[in-house]
């Protein structure tokens, strides 16, 4: 599903944030993607929905080779994938239900259908009855909960979720993974880049570790 | 809620149909929506409004003054006429005898005679100087007799006034076509004027609502970038500020119409005193259905193409960091 040949980043003033990283994940795998700050996570992350180009190497992403994607065709590219960010990126002028609705209203669904698909989304993360609230009455980890509603409202084939678990507790971010191994379950590829060793360990899935850009040989 | 997919490219196929009336759908929610965040502001809205609304009625206002002027001119046009001023002491026994003289000749189609006390009663009653001519010991205007020549050709019509000066009892001889030549070509280099000022102000209209529309943009900046994130396309993201644009110029439009006609309305009276004067039904043409459609459609058209400039320019930069 996702697959990276050789692919290096240097970002203008020589820094090599990624060097020859090349991995596979097959449909529906589940993987960490762990390392220090700075390792390359987030890079990596945004080469997938095209936020960052390659300079050297090739990303795939069910069999088709991003170098190759025109401007034009990135929205259909990002709309395959769900992401989950570690700042929520949510539209704190509109509300939860506006907010989980975005994707598809995008993607040109009707309203009727839009409302069914928000409601089920919202309920999938324990977030129903809030529809009308605004983002800025909900805690963080409701929050968080909004972001990947609106992440898989979609019903993306691939899910990225980028330091997903942050900011919240223990205990939040625990219900939090339990949540994106149940998407997993049915079928999502789901990536989770993350610097909470204990959880990854607890987990007991596939683990990439980046250290300054390079892929550690042993996963 | 998450059913396994064999491939993700299939997951948000709709069927077409169903697409193109939800992108209707969302159309008419984006022009509600764009329309409804300028009313949420009315002051800066009603700003924007009256600066596009009055760079359009200027020129949409000189150029209805120009139809009107064409239009006063128009009734003259074919119709050369000659004014014959007769001199002092001719007695209105002889200006008529020459009237009716004038009369028979055949380039002359008809051949009016106004004595010194119609003249002066008329002059009383519709130039509003009647209390100086009170004054007066004796009466100074002239007998004049007016003819409408038959002569359509400037050459043929200099020369049969020519010989009507020639008389002894006409004093001056006015050719009436001449000034309206020069009115001719006064009112063509108006009309350049006119447009060239239209061209300018419209530029004006385009750099406003482009630049309303580039602060627009600014402000939304982080919505962009999430509507880019989750797959929005351009035309999605460019949708809302092109609607914003057409509610700037439609918005402008519609008071650019109502200031024109206020001024119109503020200008009927002192015209129609002044077409009676020159014996003339003249009433101001206004803004017909026709214009009327034009402003708008104008405005419309300025809105949208200063929103796509704006757009053009700024939504490239906008990219999720």
């Amino acid at each position: 599903m996702i697959r990276f040949d050789s692919v290096s980043k240097r970002y203008p003033g020589g820094k090599e944030a990624l060097s020859r990283v090349s991995f596979e994940l097959k449909a529906g795998e589940m993987t960490f993607l762990t390392g220090h700050s700075g390792a390359g996570k987030s890079t990596l992350m945004k080469m997938i929905i095209l936020m960052e180009r390659p300079s050297q190497g090739q990303v795939f992403i069910n069999g088709t080779n991003l170098n190759r994607v025109k401007p034009a065709q990135i929205p259909a590219i990002r709309r395959n994938v769900g992401v989950v960010f570690q700042n929520h990126q949510l539209l704190f002028d509109r509300t939860v239900f506006d907010n989980v609705a975005l994707p598809l209203i995008i993607a040109g669904f009707k309203a009727r259908e839009v409302g069914r698909r928000v409601r089920a989304a919202l309920s999938k993360v324990g977030l129903s009855g809030t529809e009308k609230q605004y983002p800025i009455t909900l805690s963080g980890g409701e929050q968080q909960r909004v972001g990947i509603a609106r992440a898989v409202v979609n019903k993306p084939a691939v899910l990225l979720a980028d330091e997903p678990t942050g900011n919240l507790d223990p205990e939040l971010s625990r219900e939090i993974m339990s949540l994106f191994l149940e998407f997993n379950q049915v079928g999502v590829t789901t990536m989770i880049a993350t610097h909470d060793l204990a959880l990854v360990e607890k987990m007991n899935k596939r683990e990439l570790v980046l250290e300054h850009g390079s892929l550690k040989a042993a996963e | 809620m998450n059913r396994a997919k064999s491939s993700g490219a299939t997951a948000s196929v709709t069927g077409f149909s169903a697409r193109t009336s939800s992108a209707l759908s969302h159309h008419m929610v984006v022009a509600r929506e764009s329309l409804a965040s300028l009313l949420a502001t009315p002051g800066a809205s009603v700003m924007t409004w009256l600066v596009i609304g009055i760079a359009l009625a200027l020129p949409a206002f000189l150029y209805l003054m120009l139809v009107n002027v064409g239009e006063v001119s128009q009734g003259w046009e074919g119709k050369p006429r000659i004014s014959l001023y007769l001199r002092e002491g001719t007695s209105v026994i002889e200006g008529n005898r020459l009237t009716l003289e004038l009369q028979q000749k055949e380039d002359v189609m008809s051949a009016i005679f106004i004595s010194p006390d119609q003249a002066l009663v008329e002059f009383q009653r519709l130039s509003g100087f009647g209390d100086v001519l009170n004054t007066l010991d004796n009466n100074p205007l002239p007998g004049v007799i007016e003819i409408e020549s038959a002569n359509r050709d400037l050459v043929a019509l200099r020369l049969q006034a020519k010989g009507l000066a020639e008389r002894a009892e006409v004093d001056t001889v006015e050719l009436d076509l001449e000034w309206l030549e020069r009115l001719m070509a006064m009112l063509s280099f108006a009309q350049r004027l006119v447009a060239a000022l239209g061209f300018v102000l419209a530029l004006g209209v385009l750099l406003v609502i482009g630049n309303t529309t580039r602060l627009a943009i600014e402000n939304r900046r982080s919505e962009i970038e999430i509507i880019k994130l989750v797959g929005g396309t351009d035309s999605f993201v460019r949708r809302p500020f092109l609607y914003l644009g057409l509610w700037y110029g439609l918005g402008g439009a519609i008071f650019s119409w109502v200031l024109v006609q206020a001024s119109l309305i503020f200008l009927a009276d002192p015209v129609e005193v002044l077409a009676q004067s020159y014996h003339n039904d003249f009433s101001l043409t206004g803004l017909g259905p026709v214009m009327s459609l034009q402003i708008l459609g104008g405005g419309v058209t300025l809105g949208i193409v200063g929103a796509l400039l704006a757009v053009g320019r700024h939504l490239k930069e906008i990219e999720p960091r």
